[in-house]
């Protein structure tokens, strides 16, 4: 009999390059878990991104891309078109879907495109320091608003709510992971998000806030806690758009 | 062999892919390569294929980039300023290995330019484009026929290296019309096995991705990229030679600038002066070796080109600065032969070889 919690056989045994504290980890998991289950190992092909995950192809134990920065959901649709009966999602930053890559998310979004993102939301750029993204929160400091980000830097870009907005967009979600509760509701979201795919319902996205206490200059608990209480009144969690067919 | 038919260049690219098997298109629509992008538009989804209106050039390569993983035979067209935005897209298909054919139906530049003729992409493809050390090969088609036959070739060079292929047309020839064969064999089908497709019957996952951080892994990625350039230079190098084994004065041109150059050659010879044409099919790799010994009798060279004077650099390279070579140009139109003729002639008498 085995033992109750496993590791999924989706996920490549080997030590995360991820910081003490990141949510990316358990993301990962989440994916991978959802892919096991509905027994789609073989069948997948994931499009990573540049950024902190910029490594999902290393920890993946299914065929894997990886994309110049902010273009995966072109890759994307490239991959599904070919291959049109594969679960081909992509696992993107805020710095890589909602800066640079941008016009690729929206049209992709648009046109319907059979794929699914799961978009890691952590206010900044990781992996080269700690810059504004898009998403970055008023007053946040970051290595390039150093005095917080005010009026001349913009405002947070909410990308589900601009999403939602899109006829081909069938499922769109914002989730979290800071507590064991919202880890479930966002395995549920990312669920949903495939099966929204794989029964060809349109286009799927979930949205996850998560964690970067080494940028935030936080210890993990204190991040978790950031997320829960300064993040989610901005980004506000829940399912903006749920197909019929995956209620 | 059937009848021929007449079709107007972009038509005959885009029918010379689906007759290569290729049942994948991505572009963006843009003058002077439109026709392209609404043959294919109506065509592929006939054809049992798939066919995307992108919302950038920077998209449509990279759904070319996806396509090309996921094992397809793959095609993108556009014109210059399309190409240029293409040209990241371009770095990370070489660097993955990824067979894939891009056409570009070269208009005025740069900048917005102008939709007229022009050969300036030369650098830009020849030299690179994209950040990085790799190759593009390039072949330069001078008719609509050729449009077809390199567009087939391009898709057999591309799968027979895992690389890159570039067909140069121009808005001349992309918009005139001339009678043509369509091909009636595809390319033979090539291993896959990399290819990112999900694992299926594998027990390992294909990656298919262009980052080696390790420096050790990264010297070795170019060494591996630069053995296969150095397999195309020894075994893909095209060109024709017209009249130049006792030619005095050469003339070096490509694309519709070579069919021109090949009328004021014959106007020339018709004068007694000894005029030949070498024309590079492939613009890389260059043929250099057969420049050199084509111009082994010259006393000058020509290059004709619709730039500001490119390819003369190669050709420079490839005479070794043996002689004098001087441009011939136009900008915004393919000139007439008597334009070429006239510099035939004024080298002639410069060298003191006209009759």
């Amino acid at each position: 009999m085995p033992k109750g919690y496993q590791r999924p056989s989706t996920l490549v045994e080997r030590p995360w390059h991820f910081c003490p504290g990141c949510n990316h980890g358990i993301v990962h998991r989440l994916v991978a878990e959802v892919i096991d289950e509905m027994g789609l190992q073989k069948e997948t092909v994931g499009v990573g991104s540049v950024g902190c995950g910029v490594f999902s192809y290393e920890y993946f134990n299914f065929d894997g891309i990886g994309p110049s920065h902010g273009r995966a959901p072109a890759v994307a649709t490239g991959v599904k078109r070919v291959l049109p009966d594969r679960l081909v999602f992509t696992y993107q930053g805020d710095g890589d879907l909602a800066a640079i890559g941008t016009t690729e998310m929206v049209h992709c979004a648009v046109r319907g495109e059979l794929i699914s993102i799961i978009f890691i939301n952590n206010t900044l750029y990781g992996m080269t320091g700690g810059q504004m993204a898009p998403t970055t929160m008023m007053g946040q400091v970051t290595t390039t608003t150093p005095r917080g980000r005010g009026q001349a830097q913009g405002h947070p870009f909410r990308v589900c709510e601009m999403l939602a907005t899109a006829e081909g967009a069938a499922y769109v979600a914002r989730t979290a992971v800071y507590s064991p509760a919202q880890v479930v509701r966002t395995k549920k979201a990312i669920r949903r998000a495939f099966e929204t795919q794989m029964a060809g319902l349109g286009f799927s996205l979930v949205e996850v806030l998560s964690a970067c206490p080494t940028n935030w200059g936080m210890n993990p608990l204190e991040a978790l806690k950031f997320v829960e209480e300064e993040m989610t009144p901005v980004f506000p969690l829940g399912e903006l758009k749920v197909p019929e067919g995956v209620k | 062999m059937s009848e021929p038919i007449l079709m107007k260049g972009n038509e005959a690219v885009a029918e010379a892919a689906i007759a290569a098997g290729c049942r994948y298109f991505f572009g963006y629509p843009i003058t002077p390569q439109s026709e392209v992008l609404e043959h294919l538009a109506r065509r592929l989804p006939e054809e049992g294929g798939a066919y995307i209106q992108a919302e950038s050039e920077v998209s449509a390569i990279n759904m070319v980039f996806g396509a090309a993983c996921a094992g397809a035979r793959v095609m993108t067209a556009s014109s210059s300023p399309g190409i240029s935005l293409m040209q990241e897209g371009i770095s990370y298909i070489a660097s993955a290995q990824l067979p894939a054919v891009l056409v570009n139906i070269m208009r005025g530049s740069p900048g917005l330019g102008g939709i007229h003729p022009s050969q300036a992409d030369y650098f830009q493809s020849v030299k690179g484009g994209g950040h990085g050390d790799y190759k593009l090969v390039v072949l330069a088609p001078s008719s609509v026929q050729e449009l077809i036959d390199h567009t087939v070739l391009a898709f057999e060079i591309a799968e027979k290296y895992r690389t890159p292929v570039m067909v140069f047309g121009d808005a001349m020839m992309g918009q005139m019309m001339e009678p043509v064969f369509l091909p009636e064999a595809e390319p033979a089908p090539i291993d896959r096995s990399w290819a990112t497709t999900g694992m299926k019957n594998r027990e390992k996952p294909n990656i298919i991705h262009t980052l080696y951080l390790p420096a050790d892994d990264l010297e070795n990625h170019c060494q591996r990229l630069f053995a296969k350039y150095r397999e195309i230079q020894r075994q893909e190098q095209l060109h024709t030679a017209y009249l130049t084994d006792d030619a005095d004065i050469l003339v070096v041109a490509y694309g519709i600038m070579s069919r021109v150059a090949r009328a004021a050659v014959e106007m020339a010879r018709e004068d007694g002066i000894k005029a030949g044409l070498f024309r590079p099919i492939t613009l890389w790799p260059f043929p250099d070796q057969a420049l050199f010994q084509a111009a082994s009798h010259a006393q000058a060279v020509i290059t004709a080109e619709i730039s500001m004077g490119q390819m003369i650099e190669d050709v420079r390279l490839a005479i070794k600065d043996k002689v004098p070579v001087e441009l011939f140009n136009r900008i915004g139109l393919v000139p007439n032969p008597d334009e070429i003729y006239e510099a035939i002639k004024k080298k002639a008498q410069e060298v003191k070889v006209s009759a």
